[in-house]
């Protein structure tokens, strides 16, 4: 067994890696949200300058790699890896996004989990010794992530109440072993989980288990519980999926109900928005993080955070073939100070 | 055992699923629906009387008021006014011919950038293509049973 892990599916970090620098780029309606002055771009318009949805997408996550270069005194040469990943088939926005960086690239798909999972890699590839500097980089957008997964942009249908909002935005972080946090001092890496759902309109409930799972499985690997941290906030899984998740984890003796979210619910205004459960897509937790929380942690308002981006592994294939939605999510403890 | 265990906790969880989704507003959606498809019928009635009006035969008079309403359909896409149309009034929307027109536009707007061929000319039935193959398929059938009930007239 590995020296650094501890439980079935936790790693500890031995010299926890600092997360130096971030940057996120938000579409925008996400600049209308009540996030808009945590993020470093506001798109005005949401083809990016682009002739196409996706390579505006790619155009973000590039966009986003810079910026959070830009903020370090380091070169592009300096990176010893990027890890990355979207929603688009055969990760088109990343690769083409990654195609003028001379860093040498992994790349990931863990549906809308590819942050917390691109972060998890990063790590670990840092505290093993195997390079100083790695970006972790993921990004979503609206209309790419529709006319793959639904109907084009034009077409007059309606949402159900349960579906959600794919948010337009890139973050990239900078993980590396030099620096003085914040620290991610645990990865719970999660497994694949699936209680049957089949409604690709009603994601949140697809994910919910896999989001409770993880959280649990963190508890009882690191022996640590919900009081431990300041937040515990997942990535994606909107109004209805978060209900859930609370109330699997408080069945099993945690009640979070008073530092838990989700970034789908932050990032967008359920109200006014008109995003019906809440925002999703890698693109989720990945601005509300390298936005929002990374400085909300910064400034000292957050100490201690437990972040679950959470994925729902549908293909449109695997929805046409009557199988139901497997759930992912994995957790990233991060800490200003250890 | 862990077997038995996962069932009961996948069927417990389904149950909650059910329990905690949150379901459409059943009356307002049909309230919708019915004024906005009721609006558009109107409008078709207007088309028609308005074509009876110039002297057009009445079996051919259908012939015209589709012509008319697929554009206005199809109109209305392109400026992007159809798919907030279908947003608020569901099925009300999609039903009539216009609908049916939007549901062709929709897709060859979203699939030009992949080009005329294999983007708008592959995909532009990607959503409508169900409906013409059962529509033509029913519509054959429907013919021949004509036929052969004729036959014995």
């Amino acid at each position: 067994m590995g020296e650094k892990r501890i439980g079935e599916q936790t790693i500890a970090f031995k010299n926890p890696p600092s997360i130096i620098s971030t940057a996120a780029i938000a579409g925008p309606k996400e600049g209308e949200g009540p996030l808009r002055d945590y993020f470093d771009v506001v798109l005005e318009d949401d083809l990016f300058g682009e002739e196409t949805w996706e390579k505006a997408e790619s155009k973000m996550q590039k966009e986003a790699v810079r910026l959070a270069l830009e903020k370090l005194k380091i070169d592009e040469k300096d990176i010893d890896y990027i890890f990355a990943g979207d929603l688009l088939n055969q990760l088109m926005a990343s690769s083409l996004a990654v195609r003028d960086y001379k860093i040498p690239f992994f790349g990931l798909y863990g549906a809308c989990s590819t942050l917390t999972e691109s972060m998890s890699l990063a790590s670990m590839a840092v505290d093993g010794g195997y390079a100083d500097y790695v970006i972790a980089s993921t990004s979503s957008h609206f209309c790419s992530a529709e006319r793959q997964f639904r109907f084009p942009l034009e077409h007059g249908n309606q949402r159900p109440p349960t579906s959600q909002w794919t948010v337009t935005g890139a973050g990239a972080a900078v993980i590396s072993s030099k620096g003085n946090g914040p620290y991610i001092t645990h990865v719970t890496t999660g497994r694949v989980v699936d209680f049957g759902i089949k409604d690709a309109n009603n994601m949140g409930a697809a994910m919910a288990p896999a989001a409770a799972d993880t959280i649990l499985r963190h508890f009882k690997d690191t022996g640590r519980t919900n009081k431990d941290y300041d937040l515990i906030i997942t990535g994606d899984l909107g109004k209805v999926g978060m209900e859930l998740t609370l109330e699997i984890v408080k069945k099993q003796g945690f009640d979070m109900s008073t530092n838990y979210s989700d970034c789908g619910i932050k990032v967008f205004d359920l109200t006014q928005q008109d995003v019906h459960s809440g925002g999703s897509g890698c693109g989720c937790s990945a601005i509300v993080f390298c936005g929002y929380l990374y400085k909300q942690i910064m400034e000292g308002n957050l100490n201690r955070i437990l972040l679950i981006s959470t994925g729902a592994l549908l293909s449109p294939t695997s929805t046409m073939q009557g199988e139901s939605i497997p759930g992912i999510a994995h957790a990233v403890a991060i800490e200003r100070g250890v | 055992m862990e077997h038995t265990n996962e069932e009961r906790l996948k069927k417990e969880f389904q149950d909650m699923v059910k329990k905690n989704a949150p379901s459409s507003n059943f009356l307002k959606d049909c309230l919708a629906a019915f004024v906005v498809g009721g609006f558009i019928c109107v409008i078709g009635q207007f088309v028609m009387n308005f074509f009876l009006g110039l002297g057009v035969p009445k079996e051919d008079v259908g012939y015209y008021v589709a012509t008319i309403m697929v554009f206005l359909g199809a109109f209305l896409t392109g400026l992007g006014v159809y798919d907030n149309i279908g947003k608020f009034a569901g099925a009300g929307s999609i039903v009539p011919i216009t609908g049916f027109s939007n549901s062709i536009v929709a897709p060859a707007m979203e699939f030009k950038r992949e080009g005329f061929v294999f983007g708008v000319g592959a995909k532009m039935f990607v959503i409508a293509g169900p409906v013409l193959v059962y529509g033509i398929s029913s519509s054959v059938i429907v013919g021949i049973i004509y036929y052969i009930i004729n036959l014995f007239k």
